[in-house]
């Protein structure tokens, strides 16, 4: 424990300026490289000549009609400690989302490797939830999706309720989500998927969602969940954002890894360069 | 986790500094400060593993048995929500097979008369048609387990062959539903109920882990080649036409002496063929045990095992490489 304390202390202090080798790494890239491929984007994508073209001579057609290679994330290496809370900023399109997938494990890479320890989990339980289906059965859904038990839903089900505040303007958890307002339904998303305890935590613009109160109580939680997790990864535009939740950022461009450092230095980097863009 | 690790590490390692990297501001930043043996070793030391690589076999099955209840749920909502919309919601579920069977009959039994020679024709029918649909289902289901759950593939992490197993059962149970309304069918037209019934379990259990192998095949080809998922339909109905659904395989070999003999076996070894039989044989009184093929359990069991093994272990193969692109 108190190695612990210790160590989200000197994070905290120096972050990167000075090598502090009794931090605990977490997630370890190594040069990543993440390749999206994506069929059909050529000219003749749609005429069914091109398509038989595609078919007949797959190497050779394959350039001027079938996959289109985007190079999202290109040799990013960084290591994040035990106790960080590292913040991924970049104008839109910069790879970011792209290498926290990555991260997660659920977008493959191409080159390189990224070492983490135990599973890091996304942030993003949405996919699992049917609009269909009453806010509390999407509650057990989303919650059986994360790998949780039955038994620990049961028991935190009360808590995340509360915490999505989907009750207090009526019984709406009873109604299908289908009925919800759009920030009703992101607020049980975010309750969802913040009820449970993750090692590394990757959180894309999450914080964006709901209104001022609730985006109070979710820095709250993102700060709760840092301090039993090890590590939180946080996408956002929102540098104020940044600003109060981490204490280290990196700056991707274009798929780059610009910069990597203290917030504030980073922050002001980018914001001369994103300011400096308008001006132009 | 251990904090006796972090003690134990004393090395320095080589970091990039922070502004060493603001000087390359706009430039795309130098091959990185460390190299790959730094990193690797690092990782190493402190036991990192790497990120969504494959894992191996038994480990893949104990995440997925922790995730059983998942797919129960999520199979269960999936039914659930099929019908939501409808007025008439859950009564879809028995509806649906029932009008289903009403157009076989006009079709095969009254328009074209596939019922000559067929005993309990009705019934016959229904049994052939449900079992199939089954089958059917569960392997178009299948064919966009992932490509259909792409989000949720790239959302979240659980062992892949959670989504097909769970949309075959979803099949299952609405199999079930199909059961009921024939168990009515059966009982309107005078079959009586028999202990012969309960070998429809069995069945039903031999044909959801050949549908479950079916569905796990599907869906990496799926996966990796949308395309089948439109050529499925056709292959599918091709299919159907040849497993006896609404005519019976044993009246065309008895009625066509000159068949060859090897294509009256492969008739009668269809997975599908197979299945629709020994339903019918459990259900329907007057469908004896001599128009079953021969060893038919036993071929029952092999294509389950032969199919839900294989194709669990070909699906598994492709692991870490669903839901890239």
């Amino acid at each position: 424990m108190a190695d612990n304390a210790n160590t989200s202390d000197t994070a905290t202090r120096t972050a990167l300026t000075e090598p502090v080798d009794e931090r605990i790494p977490t997630v370890i890239a190594d040069s990543v490289d993440i390749v999206y491929r994506i069929n059909g984007t050529g000219a003749g994508r749609g005429s069914a000549t091109a398509a038989l073209n595609r078919i007949l001579r797959p190497k050779q057609a394959e350039k001027a009609s079938g996959t289109r290679i985007v190079h999202a994330v290109k040799k990013v290496s960084f290591v994040a400690y035990k106790g960080e809370a590292v913040g991924l900023i970049g104008t839109n399109g910069s790879g970011k989302s792209t290498l926290l997938k990555g991260i997660a494990g659920l977008q493959p890479v191409e080159n390189g490797k990224i070492y983490t320890d135990g599973q890091p989990s996304l942030l993003g339980v949405n996919a699992a939830l049917m609009g269909d289906l009453t806010g509390e059965r999407n509650v057990y859904l989303g919650g059986l999706a994360m790998g949780m038990t039955r038994e620990q839903i049961k028991e935190r089900y009360q808590e995340i309720v509360d915490f999505s505040g989907i009750n207090e303007k009526g019984d709406f958890i009873s109604l299908p989500m289908r009925t919800y307002s759009s920030g009703m339904g992101s607020r049980l998303r975010f309750s969802i998927a913040a009820a449970k305890d993750h090692d590394v935590l990757l959180i894309d613009e999450a914080l964006s969602t709901g209104d001022a109160r609730f985006q109070a109580r979710s820095a709250e939680r993102i700060q709760e969940m840092r301090e039993h997790a090890g590590t939180v990864f946080l996408v956002s535009h929102s540098n104020a954002a940044i600003r109060t939740t981490c204490e280290r950022v990196l700056w991707l461009e274009r798929g780059e890894l610009r910069m990597d450092g203290p917030t504030e230095e980073v922050l002001e980097a980018y914001e001369e360069f994103t300011s400096g863009k308008a001006k132009k | 986790m251990s904090g006796a690790n972090g003690t134990t590490a004393p090395t320095p390692l080589p970091r990039v500094k922070a502004a060493d990297v603001s000087q390359v501001l706009h430039t795309p930043p130098k091959t990185p400060a460390h190299g790959h043996g730094d990193l690797a070793a690092l990782a190493e030391r402190h036991g990192l593993t790497v990120s969504g690589a494959r894992p191996p076999l038994p480990e893949y099955l104990r995440q997925l048995w922790a995730r059983r209840h998942f797919i129960t749920a999520f199979a269960t909502a999936k039914l659930t929500a099929q019908y939501s919309q409808a007025k008439l919601g859950q009564v879809w579920q028995v509806m649906t097979p029932l009008l289903n069977a009403a157009v076989y009959y006009f079709i095969f039994g009254v328009l074209l008369e596939t019922k000559k020679g067929v005993a309990d024709f009705i019934p016959f029918l229904v049994t052939g048609v449900f079992v199939f649909t089954f089958t059917q289902s569960s392997i178009m289901a299948g064919t966009r387990a992932i490509s259909g759950s792409i989000g949720l593939v790239r959302a979240l992490h659980f062992p892949r062959a959670t989504l097909p197993i769970s949309f075959c059962l979803q099949q299952l149970q609405q199999l079930l539903f199909s059961m009921a309304a024939l168990v009515l069918i059966l009982l309107a037209v005078g079959v009586p109920p028999a202990p012969s019934w309960l070998l429809a379990i069995p069945v039903m259990v031999l044909q959801f882990i050949f549908n479950a192998g079916m569905a796990m095949i599907m869906a990496r080809l799926g996966a990796h080649t949308p395309d089948i998922s439109q050529l499925m339909p056709f292959i599918l109905r091709t299919w159907m036409y040849v497993s006896g659904v609404m005519w019976s395989i044993d009246n065309l070999i008895s009625k066509h002496h000159g068949m060859p003999s090897w294509l009256g076996a492969l008739l009668r070894a269809n997975p599908a063929a197979v299945y629709i039989d020994l339903m019918r044989f459990a259900l329907i009184d007057t469908f004896h045990g001599s128009q079953l093929p021969p060893h038919v359990w036993l071929v029952a069991t092999g294509w389950a095992l032969l199919v839900g093994v294989g194709g669990f272990i070909y699906f598994w193969k492709a692991e870490e490489t669903y839901g890239r692109g």
